[in-house]
């Protein structure tokens, strides 16, 4: 769990460099997404890596939850969890669970028609679609408030889970409490960057 | 003080329990949790019931016999207390308090509050120990010195009870903190080097047979721990472990 | 039977190894034929029963506990000594030798003592090689502190847990031998009668205490550690389980009963503070290390305290009567513990306790948190004039020293010890009598030995501080191993011991009996009822102070106890499940008959050594007037006693104690 957690970190502060990007300048946007989207050693050995590494990510997480709950066949009648723990530490598998139906709303959303775009109906390529394509995604308010919420959610995720991963790998030296309070930043920053940048894409649509 | 007592009640490990009140008057703050659950149970005898079976025995939260999941929290609300040494001065007048076993797979049920906690003793045989003969013919105490922050660390680690509250508390019966209190405390010291590999294999590999849950860093054991085990024992069994398995 | 103690011949220093040189040993074959069986696993079982089953035997352990590692061993705080000299003050094996004679007052047996020192300085090699988390300083060597009685700094200890890192070292060398199969262990196991097959052990019944099975068991020997019978007060620092039941079933069976009247009463306990107080708890002797001991001077100033009026933080330094460095000022605090307890007595007794009862003195540490807090302030540089500051540093000092004993005392009595003083008083600690054993351990039954606490021990009429931890290990890890081999040498050929012989059948069957009668029994009051009168006796009449008068109405109190016990007694569920109650009562009935012993013995010996304190017997003039008078004329001897059917009518067997190194002293602290 915690090496695919830190690895979907790293790519997650990829993926939101790149979204910045189209922010400041959707040519940028267009040249990074397009060297994403066609450079062969990031389509075929990378993204293949990000995908066993989602999908090991939440199976694991899922069959952990499992495990766990058997663990405990007879329930407490009082069991005051939130005296002890945090409750994004004690809700993983909830905030978890959003972030994954998010996904699939995402993939739906980006990845797929990608795909299909790519290597279905073999598109002739267009190096400056991206930003449009971009925008126009979060003209809808109501995906807009999806996606924000989400982040949110990835938010208490990573919150937790972030952090989490140091202790698992066994790092715990005299700069843990540095790297702690690094995690917990980067844990607000990155979803927060997110929703900005959806936000923002949101109030300036261009003109139809 | 007068209070209500909701308290888990199973005649043995096959039976199915269930949760039965006690109204109880005449409790002192100077008592210990125990002491009043010893009034209870004179009470209960005298009215021919038969009384709550627990664990207990040194009473001075030390031995770690007692276990008692208290309104929620093993070993009740206090912290850094053992059950025997939580004091009714914690509660009000009025009160209704919950008192149930641990619940574990790892830890079953076998009379009322009472839980068998021998998968703990299993763990220990896997590896809990140095390979040295009991001879005498072993080296001077001082030949080889110790840095006094890592014996002071071993030591720290030494000082679980093994009384299970860390399992208890933790939302996935995870028996991290007590398998790590025993390998970090070896693995601190030159003298445990020699098995580190080993001991660190056997013990995770006893531990999850005996079917306690995986640990994601709650910190829910650190927290409700009566000897305040720290969770860098996690972080540092964790590199243990992951050494070994690297080493094979 | 006339009492052979079986010492060596030969030169103090060389008995031990010369006697190791000549025993019969087993051959490691033969080990493999030879079952073991170890009852109890505190320092002393744990320890021997893993040193056998690393010898090869095949052992079988049993506890009561859920787990070996809750043995009360745990629970022992200051430390352990060792003549290790590791601070070159002068200390040396004969010291260590001298200073437990003299503590326990000259009712040791010298051979065993001296035994005991010489093996003291392997025990903290062994554990150090266990992974024992001894105390080190900055250099990285082991850390020591002074104990009460000695004038050397011979205490290794784990801050104020060294009982409990010890017994987990044990622990742990039982886990290994587990893991190997050599040990099989029986937890939640009572042991109810040893088995006699031909005057030889040769087994035990044992219930096991979850189902209530009743089980058979046998071994060409049988090891008793099943520590001591100070839970006959009812209140004691011992664990609500420890009990004399063993002992007692092999006092019943041919063992005979030494010095039971040999009681430590601990100075530094948290007082009572009502009749539903279950057990006391220990504050670590060496608190007195740092702590002074002392109570109003006035007693109008005590009766201000008793009812709340005054503040004992209030009261200035002329007015505080500090005892212990007033009449003993060479040993100050730091006397041994029966001195100590007896001294907190005398002046509550005067009027000058402190708390709600009247049963407490102070153990203040201002004084201790100011000199610290100075050093700390030089060390560092800052201002030593700054009160607040110094108090500040000082109070880290200590509590880096004392931390977790500071907390447990806050935790039971609700009150900052770092701000105003403890309350202590004296409680049963401690039982220096025992099962009878001779040099090799062994008791008057062929082929049972005890070991630790349980058995008359080395620590005469009353035990220095520190030293039951040595004491344990010393027998279970070095003693015990070489000496049963010279017995069970003769067994090699013995073969597997039959369980289904007569003498089984008849100890099951008393066992049988007894526990059907309690459990049938039509009775209305609670075990506790009983056991609680019997510890009011106790405490009231053979007690810190003893006379004969007090002493033949207890023996007689106790006995009629005990037959109200067996009419009124009530015993709810049944046998054949876990049933506390029933698991107390059996305890209960055997304590009921030591008792009366033990009031016996107390009677017997007309004198005044170590902790058991005769009125009849003391100083009536000169420097040391109103201190305890020993007679040694009359008295240098060890009282074993036989049973004869009600405990009062044991027959006596004296083992004279011989002193061919050491000369018998008055034993002055002052």
């Amino acid at each position: 769990m915690a090496l695919s957690g830190l690895f979907l970190v790293v790519f997650l502060t990829q993926h939101f460099v790149i979204n910045l990007s189209s922010v400041i300048s959707p040519e940028t946007f267009n040249s990074w997404s397009h060297f994403m989207g066609t450079n062969a050693l990031v389509q075929f050995a990378l993204q293949p890596v990000l995908i066993f590494g989602v999908f090991f990510h939440f199976i694991m997480g899922i069959v952990l939850e499992l495990q766990n709950r058997k663990a405990r066949p007879v329930n407490y009648v009082q069991f005051k969890g939130g005296a002890a723990a945090p409750w994004t530490s004690r809700n993983m598998i909830i905030t978890g669970l959003v972030v994954l139906a998010f996904l699939g709303l995402h993939f739906y959303d980006f990845w797929i028609p990608e795909m299909v775009h790519k290597y279905v109906e073999f598109a002739p390529e267009d190096p400056t679609r991206y930003y449009a394509e971009t925008v126009h995604k979060f003209e809808s308010p109501v995906r807009v408030a999806l996606y924000a919420i989400s982040f949110v959610l990835l938010a208490l995720h990573l919150w937790h889970g972030f952090a989490s991963s140091f202790q698992s790998v066994g790092f715990n030296n005299k700069y843990s409490k540095a790297l702690k309070g690094f995690t917990k930043l980067w844990a607000v920053a990155i979803p927060v960057g997110f929703i900005f940048i959806a936000v923002y894409h949101h109030f300036n649509q261009l003109p139809h | 003080m007068k209070l209500t007592l909701k308290i888990w009640r199973q005649q043995n490990a096959q039976a199915k329990g269930q949760m039965v009140t006690y109204p109880i008057d005449g409790i002192d703050g100077d008592m210990s949790f125990l002491e009043m659950m010893d009034v209870l149970n004179n009470e209960l005898i005298q009215k021919g019931e038969d009384p709550v079976v627990f664990d207990h025995d040194c009473r001075e939260g030390i031995c770690g016999s007692c276990s008692m999941f208290i309104n929620g929290e093993a070993h009740g609300p206090d912290r850094l207390v053992t059950t025997c040494q939580l004091h009714m001065r914690k509660f009000n007048d009025g009160d209704t308090i919950t008192i149930e076993p641990w619940r574990a797979a790892g830890f079953p049920v076998i009379k009322d509050l009472m839980v068998d906690r021998s998968s703990f003793d299993r763990i220990q045989h896997a590896g809990g120990f140095i390979s040295i003969n009991t001879s005498g013919n072993t080296q001077d105490a001082n030949a080889i010195p110790i840095e006094k922050e890592d014996a002071d660390d071993a030591f720290a680690a030494a000082t679980c009870i093994g009384c299970g509250a860390c399992v208890a508390s933790c939302k996935n019966s995870s028996a991290m903190l007590f398998v790590s209190a025993k390998v970090s405390q070896f693995a601190l010291l030159p003298q445990g080097q020699v098995e580190a590999t080993d001991r660190v294999l056997n013990m995770v590999k006893q531990m999850d047979e005996e079917g306690f849950g995986n640990c994601t860093n709650t910190g829910a054991c650190e927290v409700e721990c009566p000897k305040g085990i720290s969770l860098e024992n996690i972080a540092r069994m964790n590199r243990e472990y992951l050494a070994a398995s690297l080493k094979g | 039977m006339a009492l052979d103690s079986k010492i060596p011949q030969g030169p103090l220093s060389e008995k031990w190894t010369n006697h190791k040189n000549t025993i019969d040993l087993v051959n490691p074959a033969n080990k493999r034929l030879i079952d073991v069986i170890v009852v109890g696993t505190g320092l002393a079982g744990g320890s021997a029963a893993a040193t056998l089953a690393e010898l090869g035997y095949n052992v079988k352990a049993f506890c009561f506990q859920d787990s070996p590692r809750r043995a009360h061993s745990i629970a022992a705080q200051g430390g352990i000594n060792a003549a290790k000299n590791y601070q070159g003050d002068g200390d040396s094996i004969y010291r260590l030798f001298y200073d437990t004679v003299k503590g326990g007052d000259y009712r040791s047996r010298e051979a065993n003592v001296y035994r005991l020192a010489e093996v003291s300085a392997n025990i903290i090699d062994q554990c150090v090689a266990q992974g024992v988390p001894f105390a080190r300083d900055y250099g990285g060597l082991l850390d020591n502190r002074s104990f009460g009685g000695v004038l050397v700094s011979r205490t290794f200890y784990a801050k104020g847990q060294t009982g409990q890192q010890l017994l987990l070292g044990a622990y742990s060398a039982m886990n290994r031998q587990i893991g190997r199969g050599k040990i099989k262990m029986y937890n939640r196991h009572e042991m109810l009668d040893v088995v006699v097959v031909d005057g030889k052990a040769r087994g035990i019944i044992a219930r096991n205490l979850v189902t209530g099975e009743i089980e058979r068991h046998s071994a060409h020997a049988v090891v008793l550690g099943t520590g001591g019978y100070g839970n006959v007060f009812y209140l004691s620092t011992n664990a609500m389980g420890s009990n004399v039941t063993a002992a007692w079933k092999a006092h019943k069976r041919g063992a005979y009963f030494a010095n039971p009247c040999f009681t430590q009463i601990h100075p530094t306990c948290i007082p009572v503070s009502g009749d539903h107080q279950s057990k006391l708890t220990l504050m670590s002797e060496s608190l007195r290390n740092d702590g002074r001991i002392w109570v109003p001077a006035k007693k109008e100033d005590a009766q201000a305290i008793r009812e709340g009026r005054l503040k004992p933080t209030q009261l200035k330094e002329e007015d505080r009567d500090y005892y212990l460095e007033r009449r003993y000022p060479a040993f100050g605090n730091l006397v041994p513990r029966d001195v100590a307890s007896r001294a907190a007595k005398e002046r509550c007794d005067a009027g000058f306790g402190v708390n709600k009862t009247g049963e407490a003195v102070y153990l203040d540490f201002a004084s201790a948190i100011e000199r610290y807090g100075k050093e700390q302030a030089y060390v560092k540089g800052l201002d030593a004039n700054d009160a607040a500051l110094v108090k500040k540093l000082g109070q880290e000092v200590v509590k880096t020293k004392y931390g977790n004993l500071f907390q447990m005392y806050e935790k039971i009595v609700d009150q900052n010890p770092y701000e105003t003083p403890m309350m202590i008083y004296p409680a049963v600690h401690y039982t220096m009598g025992g099962i009878w054993v001779d040099y090799n351990l062994q008791t008057t039954v062929p082929g049972l030995f005890a070991i630790g606490e349980a058995n008359f021990s080395d620590h005469g009429a009353n035990r220095l501080g520190a030293s039951a931890l040595m004491q344990g290990l010393a027998d279970g890890y070095f003693v015990l191993p070489y000496t049963i081999g010279d017995y069970l040498s003769d067994d090699i050929r013995t073969g597997p011991i039959a369980t289904d012989s007569k003498a089984f059948e008849e100890a099951e069957k008393n066992v049988r009996d007894q526990i059907a009668a309690l459990i049938n029994n039509n009775g209305s009051k609670p075990v506790d009822y009983f056991h609680k009168k019997l510890g009011k006796i106790m405490w009231n009449k053979c007690g810190m102070s003893r006379n004969a008068t007090d002493l033949t109405a207890a023996i007689d109190e106790i006995a009629a106890l005990r037959d109200e016990f067996y009419k009124e007694v009530r015993v709810p569920g049944t046998e054949n499940e876990f049933n506390e109650e029933l698991a107390k009562a059996l305890r209960v009935a055997d304590f009921l008959e030591l008792g009366e012993l033990f009031a016996k013995d107390a009677l017997t010996r007309n004198e005044s050594c170590g902790g058991h304190f005769r009125e009849e017997s003391v100083e009536e003039d000169g420097p040391q007037k109103g201190e305890a008078k020993r007679d040694d004329e009359n008295y240098t001897f060890v009282s074993a006693w036989e049973y004869a059917g009600a405990p009062k009518d044991a027959v006596l067997h004296k083992e004279e104690l011989e002193y061919e190194n050491i000369e018998l002293k008055q034993r002055s602290y002052k």
